[in-house]
């Protein structure tokens, strides 16, 4: 499987682009060598999304040149790009629902026959292709029927549909349970086979570590530095990523941990969830960060909606300082101080378009009027601003939209909205997903004195160090049910996957 | 008009409604050209009097559009209340219980929009396009299609006579935008509103009960059709079963005119009464003219097509 080493497919050569007076790229030299996989670390901000926006032709650079397989390079349009054997997937899902699988992958190109759509040719070419990329997948599906992570895959096959010389992945695992990930990387082999060159780009550091030939970090908009796999690790791209060094992305314990001896405040007992979960019992002591983790379909979001009201569970009872109740609602959850950090920021967290004041007292709102329901907007905006500082969100002022914060930044706004309510059960989704390495240490840090203050936290995570990293104790879903309760400490990767996968029982 | 226009341009609101303001001036400085009888104290009265019917139903519009939905029932809805006004008076009530009744029939047909809305979740559109339908035939029902005379005093003034120098019907007006502009701008039922329209599965998350809020939302959007149904009454002395036909277009321009995105979650009061008043001065400036009927459809819409768009324009390039 070795390529030859030396073969530059692409090469930047001291590229700058510049937006106005912000400069998002600075002087960028880069060179990537044919039939290898070359990942493009950094914080979210620090260019990578520039420069692949440069390279997919969506805005030209300000100065500087690139050879694309020994040509000037540059694309006037994402179609030139993808003529020329280019191809992004980009990370943001771009599928039309109520299409098929096969329509979505051939959406701009499809098999046509004096301008009608060929649909059985459209089916056998997306059923070739699916096969020939090995994903579990079927050709006439609904898009809306597929989960995230299915759809991501079609999304991959979508980019891989046209012929290309040089594939670029943008964080494709950030919504993929590890299996679905296997199956990527398995794919991402194969590519590499075929002589494909794949620019690789992801927060996940131990895909990283096991998937790159080269790995290159930017911070700023300028490069670090590159280097092979083997030159590196995971302690030293982190401190090149933030610029500082990090021995620990995990903070440490603010308290001590509460023991069994401390009374629960919540008890879920036998909670039956339809066909979304079986039989689920655990406890959760305040004080404590109580881990989920299953693969993707183990029940672990559809357990968390119950608690929340989102979705009346069908039996079994959950017991809140030991008084059974029955969440209706989100409102009637929250009003028990249960509180919610979903793993759709965008879509169930944000109003996007909303300022982050507007955000951050969303849930709280009765904080912040008097007793006659008018706003008071001096304890609105100074609401907003202790937050902003509280958890250091990086924003010009709390009158912008929401959408203008970076991945990181956002989820601490929603963080942020929860936080008003003082929650006593705080249920984590995925909270780092799409968040890059600064905010999550930031959000660890956060989530740890937090479970000081007493609040109990339920944070359910695929990111397995992360999942180890911060759980005092774990409870381990699979196949719609709890597979095991175990301690946090001395926890190993290996364990912990072996009930995840329902080796062991 | 001048002063009138600066007070709106000088304060940060010109971002916001620098589009709508230009407009406004644009067509202004056209008219007053055109005619000389455009810029009278007493035609400027009459624009606001002839516009307040749509700017009132307009008001309750913005908070629809605002939750992403549509209300297309109003002008129906208009002249069920002005019918139930006439019978009222008809089987002998007084002013207050006849006033009463006419607004509570306005929000029991706006609650039945809401509640086939939120809890049966029919899309707002298909349910107002029906209600449209079912309220404007039951206007009819009492008189078999005739319009009924209303002879009760106090109703009558209410088109015909001033306060304190100004036509009543212009009061209200100005309280019942006053009475908006606060219960959107300045209190939670507002906020809430604005997120439910934003990013409704975000406020479902975040314990915002925004069937609820849609449902009184469609109430309000009744209860000002009512009003509307109430003015528009008093000024013609009866009610017809075709009153109001076609207002629903006039109110959801004026929405739009003034900035309410039909995405939902943006828009304001302010706005709203701007896009009422353009609307009025095209209306007004075009029969001084004595432009045909059709032109002036083709007018309005022409103006409103360029309206949205110098907004949508000034809105992308800042973002």
């Amino acid at each position: 499987m070795t390529a030859p080493q030396d073969e530059t497919v692409l090469d930047i050569r001291n590229v700058t682009k510049t937006f106005g007076p912000v400069t998002a790229l600075k002087d960028m030299t880069l060179s990537v060598k044919k039939g290898r996989v070359h990942t493009l670390i950094g914080e979210n901000g620090a260019g990578k999304s520039t420069l692949m926006k440069i390279l997919a032709g969506v805005h030209p650079q300000t100065s500087g040149e690139i050879t694309f397989k020994g040509e000037p390079y540059r694309p006037k349009s994402p179609r030139e790009a993808r003529l020329s054997g280019l191809t992004i997937v980009f990370q943001e899902l771009s599928l039309c629902r109520h299409m098929t699988v096969a329509e979505n992958i051939f959406a701009t190109h499809e098999p046509n026959r004096f301008g009608f759509i060929d649909d059985a040719e459209l089916v056998r070419k997306a059923e070739e292709l699916i096969e020939e990329l090995g994903l579990p997948i079927k050709a006439r599906a609904k898009v809306s029927q597929l989960s995230i992570a299915r759809r991501q895959l079609v999304e991959i096959a979508k980019g891989l549909s046209y012929p290309a010389d040089l594939v670029i992945l943008d964080e494709p695992t950030s919504s993929l349970s590890e299996s679905e990930a296997e199956i990527l990387f398995s794919l991402i082999g194969r590519l590499k086979e075929k002589g494909v060159t794949v620019i690789y780009i992801s927060h996940r550091m131990e895909e990283i570590m096991r998937l790159s030939d080269d790995i290159t970090v930017i911070r700023d908009g300028e490069l670090v530095g590159t280097m092979t796999r083997e030159e590196t690790s995971i302690d030293k791209l982190i401190a090149m990523m933030v610029g500082r060094e990090m021995h620990d992305i995990y903070p440490p314990r603010v308290a001590p941990k509460p023991g069994p001896e401390v009374e629960p405040v919540l008890r879920v007992d036998g909670l039956n969830g339809g066909h979304l979960f079986h039989d689920v019992t655990f406890d959760a002591r305040p004080g404590e960060v109580l881990g989920f983790f299953g693969l993707v379909g183990s029940g672990r979001s559809d357990v968390m909606n119950a608690l929340f009201g989102v979705k009346r569970p069908e039996g079994g009872e959950i017991f809140l300082d030991g008084k059974k109740i029955r969440p209706r609602s989100p409102d009637d959850a929250i009003r028990q101080g249960i509180a919610f950090l979903t793993e759709n920021r965008k879509e169930e967290g944000l109003v996007l378009a909303h300022t982050v004041e507007r955000n951050i007292n969303m849930v709280s709102l009765g904080e912040v009027s008097n007793a006659f329901g008018f706003a008071r907007r001096s304890a609105e905006r100074r609401a907003a601003e202790d937050e902003v500082a509280r958890l250091t969100i990086k924003t010009d002022t709390i009158d912008t939209p929401a959408a203008n914060l970076s991945g990181g930044n956002q989820q601490k706004i929603v963080l942020a909205k929860w936080l008003r309510i003082k929650p006593r059960i705080l249920i984590l989704d995925e909270p780092t997903r799409g968040v890059d390495v600064g905010a999550k240490f930031e959000i660890y840090r956060i989530i740890r004195q937090l479970a000081a203050d007493g609040a109990a936290i339920l944070m359910v995570s695929s990111d397995l160090p992360e999942v180890l990293g911060l759980s005092d104790r774990l409870v381990i879903m699979h196949d719609k049910k709890v597979a095991n309760i175990l301690d946090g400490e001395g926890l190993t990767p290996e364990t912990v996957m072996t009930y995840a996968a329902g080796m062991q029982s | 008009m001048k002063s009138f226009v600066s007070k709106f341009t000088s304060a940060p609101a010109v971002r916001e409604y620098g589009g709508i303001v230009a407009s406004l001036i644009v067509l202004c400085v056209v008219f007053s050209v055109l005619s000389p009888r455009f810029l009278v104290f007493y035609n400027l009265l009459n624009i606001v009097q002839q516009v307040s019917v749509v700017a009132v139903l307009a008001f309750g519009m913005t908070y629809v559009i605002l939750l992403g939905e549509i209300d297309l029932s109003v002008g129906s809805i208009l002249a069920v209340a002005g019918m139930v006004a006439a019978q009222c008076f008809a089987i002998g009530l007084g002013f207050w219980p006849t006033l009463g009744l006419t607004l509570l029939s306005g929000a029991i047909m706006g609650a039945f929009n809401g509640v086939l809305a939120a809890y049966l979740l029919l899309p707002s559109f298909i349910v107002t396009v029906a209600t449209m339908g079912i309220f404007r035939g039951l206007v009819s029902l009492p008189t078999g299609g005739l319009p009924a005379p209303i002879n009760n005093d106090a109703w009558l003034a209410i088109g015909a006579e001033n306060w304190l120098g100004l036509p009543i019907i212009i009061w209200i007006v100005l309280a019942l935008f006053a009475f908006n502009f606060v219960l959107l701008a300045k209190t939670v039922f507002g906020r809430r509103a604005y997120l439910a329209g934003g990013n409704k599965e975000a406020a479902v998350y975040s314990g915002i009960r925004v069937k609820r809020i849609k449902v009184i939302i469609f109430t309000i959007s009744g209860v000002m059709a009512a009003v509307g149904g109430i003015l528009l009454s008093s000024r013609l002395g009866s009610a017809q079963t075709n009153a109001g036909l076609g207002y629903e277009l006039d109110a959801i321009a004026a929405a739009v005119l003034g900035g309410t995105s039909l995405a939902g979650g943006v828009g304001t009061m302010v706005g709203t009464l701007l896009g009422a008043l353009i609307i009025g001065i095209i209306n007004n400036g075009m029969s001084l003219l004595s432009v045909p009927y059709f032109y002036q459809l083709i007018v309005k819409g022409l103006v409103i097509l360029l309206a949205v768009w110098i907004d949508v324009r000034s809105k992308t390039n800042r973002g």
